[in-house]
């Protein structure tokens, strides 16, 4: 019977994850004002998460995760060209603790990622942004809104990620 | 069930105000759910689960109004999952917490989540995933006088479970920017200095008929970081009062800790080394507790963070009890169109870790065998409990072609780490690991993954090899099948295959994964604590989700 009712339960979730095929509708309201803290060890609030009215793309990462990685880096190749046609800024937030704290510096550098890179070390952003797993991304658009978010990184999100910001900029509506 | 109401009331309530447009409001959450159908199978040493159906779940809900937040989380384990801490029972709201803040002034009332520096003498956080959580439930201040610096006091008993933990922990903290403090002295000045110090202190009544416990115990410590250009550093002591309890078998010998790293880190170039040193420093709220339940500080591994399944099969953390341990690294990044770098670059980091117990001897009087008194003899290491060398190379063949290479070589005393024992029992492991890991992406958006690996070693349960395939057929979802294969045991009949087959879909901030199969049974470290986990055989499902 117990098996029976696993099945169900089962069935019934999955059949509810792609009924989100019309468009999860993410109303997400403006960025949670918490203190995070800077490469230098200073203190920033995350009120001051601006891009002139241009949209910002926040990445939740950590120097183990390597999707989280792999997304920074495969935006990599193209950012100059994202910055050139669309103003878009990435901001990386790191979740890393004490454990490897001190690699978020020496990973950010050594890869060459011109992002804006903060520490999240007490986990406030995480928490005030919903965040369950890390790679986790939000776009901001320019008023300061959360209008999208994504969990995981497979090859070739980037692609899709970029469309919204063109979207974002078009007045369009965005993908899910 | 009255305090849910309670709470959803007030949600429900704080709507009929959201009319009013200029200030920000908004409600927000997470869900996961994580259930498992269990297999009987002995075979692989799989416990018998009578309930068949074992699952963990969560939901935070969150409601912000310009600086007013609050919130619950309600968890819920009918019963815990294998694997996890099995005092996890039943279903409650351990957090919930009221928060104000304006830009001098940070209240909250309920729970939080803290940390002081690194978090030596004080660090309250929550591991959702592996759950670790060790909240603080009472008062919290921050305050920010002037420009530079933030105090900040707290009071509250920790949660153990779905109760709290006996003894009261106080605890204040200042933070000092110079720059930001002597503003028109320092604020151009190319060296940046921040300094902090903190004191906790814990209150447990004493319940022993035999021994003289302290009821108050009191930690202090204090940190530095200096930042200059390229250049960093990060340098903390602590120092802690007697505090007998059953993790240090009841010392009386007062307790200290250090951590020093700096970093060295230009465009394509790293450096990073560390040292740590420890002695008796296991910090709870509660004396009698063991495992990683009221832990007040945190000190985590200097280890590398490994991913691959066989370069975590033996993993480390910091005995509390005494260490000494150091961490290096270097990280190269050959560039675009260089020689070695080819047309895509190739990164490359060298990483080397190891961990001794301190020189001790044990000074208690032959007849009291209740209590371990000792004294450092010198500042040598001591025994040795763990070492890493690896070097892990990252490169892109081409637009379609990347590849991560991983040589580990590590050393592994299990009496110590896992058993908590100076008893040899079990000889010490030593093990060389090999991963490939190769990601094809045949079109834009599609792709696969293989990874290879091996572990060999003569101890414990001998050779390893792993094969996996992660299928992306579109950036949605993904097939991934797994087996590690224990081709090396000594004991011929327990050449097992643990396979294992995951599907997973993901939409948005939704993640649906199902996965059939074996889990071989693992050693897992959560809050500096190893245990080991048993092996399962089953179907298990993930539904994880915010909004």
């Amino acid at each position: 019977m117990k098996k029976v009712t696993f099945s169900i339960i089962v069935i019934a979730l999955c059949s509810m994850a792609f009924k989100f095929d019309g468009g999860f509708i993410f109303d997400g309201g403006k960025i949670p004002v918490v203190t995070i803290k800077n490469l230098d060890g200073s203190k920033v609030s995350t009120s001051t998460f601006t891009n002139n009215g241009k949209p910002i793309i926040i990445s939740f990462w950590a120097t183990w995760c390597k999707p989280c990685k792999k997304e920074l880096d495969n935006i990599l190749d193209d950012y100059a060209d994202w910055q050139k046609e669309t103003g878009v800024k990435i901001i990386a937030v790191s979740i890393d603790d004490a454990r490897t704290m001190p690699k978020v510096i020496t990973d950010a550098k050594t890869k060459g990622w011109p992002y804006e890179v903060y520490i999240d070390d007490n986990q406030d952003f995480k928490r005030a942004m919903n965040v369950n797993a890390v790679p986790h991304t939000f776009i901001i658009d320019g008023k300061g809104e959360i209008v999208w978010s994504h969990n995981s990184y497979a090859e070739g999100d980037e692609i899709y990620l970029y469309e919204n910001i063109k979207h974002l900029i078009k007045g369009e509506k965005l993908e899910h | 069930m009255k305090k849910l109401l309670f709470c959803l009331g007030l949600l429900v309530s704080t709507f009929s105000y959201s009319q009013i447009k200029d200030i920000v409001e908004s409600i927000h959450g997470n869900f996961q759910i994580d259930a498992q159908y269990y297999n009987k199978d002995t075979s692989i040493g799989a416990p018998i689960v009578p309930q068949k159906v074992l699952s963990n779940g969560f939901g935070n809900i969150n409601y912000i109004r310009g600086g007013f937040s609050a919130g619950i989380r309600y968890e819920s384990y009918n019963p815990v999952m294998q694997g996890f801490d099995p005092r996890y029972q039943g279903s409650g709201i351990p957090y919930k917490y009221a928060r104000y803040k304006n830009k001098k002034l940070d209240i909250t009332a309920g729970n939080f989540y803290d940390q002081f520096g690194s978090g030596m003498i004080l660090r309250v956080y929550e591991e959702r995933g592996l759950l670790y959580d060790n909240t603080m439930d009472g008062f919290r201040a921050i305050y920010n006088p002037i420009r530079g610096i933030t105090l900040k006091g707290m009071i509250g008993h920790q949660r153990t479970f779905f109760s709290l933990s006996p003894g009261v922990v106080r605890a204040g903290d200042i933070d000092i920017s110079l720059n930001e403090l002597l503003d028109s002295l320092w604020a151009n000045k190319k060296t940046k200095i921040t300094i902090g110090g903190s004191f906790v202190s814990k209150y447990q009544s004493s319940q022993s008929p035999t021994l003289n416990e302290p009821e108050n115990v009191g930690c202090g410590g204090g940190r530095v970081t200096v930042s200059r250009g390229n250049f960093n550093i990060y340098a903390e002591y602590a120092n802690k009062i007697n505090d007998p309890a059953y993790v240090n078998k009841y010392s009386y010998k007062n307790g200290q800790g250090a951590y020093l790293t700096t970093s060295y880190a230009v465009n394509g170039f790293s450096a990073m080394l560390a040292g740590k040193y420890v002695d008796n420093m296991g910090f709870r709220s509660d004396r009698d507790q063991t495992l990683n339940a009221a832990m007040i500080n945190y000190m985590p591994a200097l280890t590398k963070y490994h991913t691959y399944l066989m370069a975590t099969f033996y993993p480390y953390a910091t005995q509390p009890n005494g260490e000494m341990a150091a961490q290096g690294e270097v990280q190269y990044k050959f560039k675009r169109g260089s020689k070695i770098g080819g047309k895509y670059g190739m990164e490359v980091a060298a990483n080397a870790s190891m961990a001794y117990g301190i020189d001790s001897v044990n000074i208690a009087p032959q007849n009291d065998d209740r209590q371990y008194h000792y004294k450092v003899r010198s500042f040598k290491p001591g025994e040795k409990y763990f070492h890493d060398f690896n070097i892990e190379i990252n490169k892109k063949f081409s637009k379609k072609i990347k590849g991560t290479f991983l040589y580990s070589n590590q050393y592994y005393n299990k009496n110590i780490i896992v058993e908590n024992s100076s008893v040899k029992e079990f000889a010490n492991i030593k093990t060389n690991i090999f991963v490939v890991d190769v990601t094809y992406k045949y079109k834009p958006t599609s792709s696969i993954r293989f990874e290879g690996e091996t572990m060999q070693t003569k101890q414990d349960k001998g050779a390893w090899l792993v094969g996996m395939v992660e299928w992306w057929p579109q950036s949605n979802f993904f097939l991934a099948v797994l087996d590690q294969w224990n081709y090396g045991n000594a004991d011929q009949s327990k050449r097992f295959h643990y396979y294992l087959v995951n599907i997973g879909f993901i939409r948005d901030a939704v993640r649906i994964t199902l996965s059939y199969g074996k889990q071989r049974q693992g050693i897992f470290c959560v809050g500096g604590v190893c245990r080991t986990v048993p092996a399962s055989d089953g179907v298990s499902l993930t539904v994880s989700t915010s909004f």
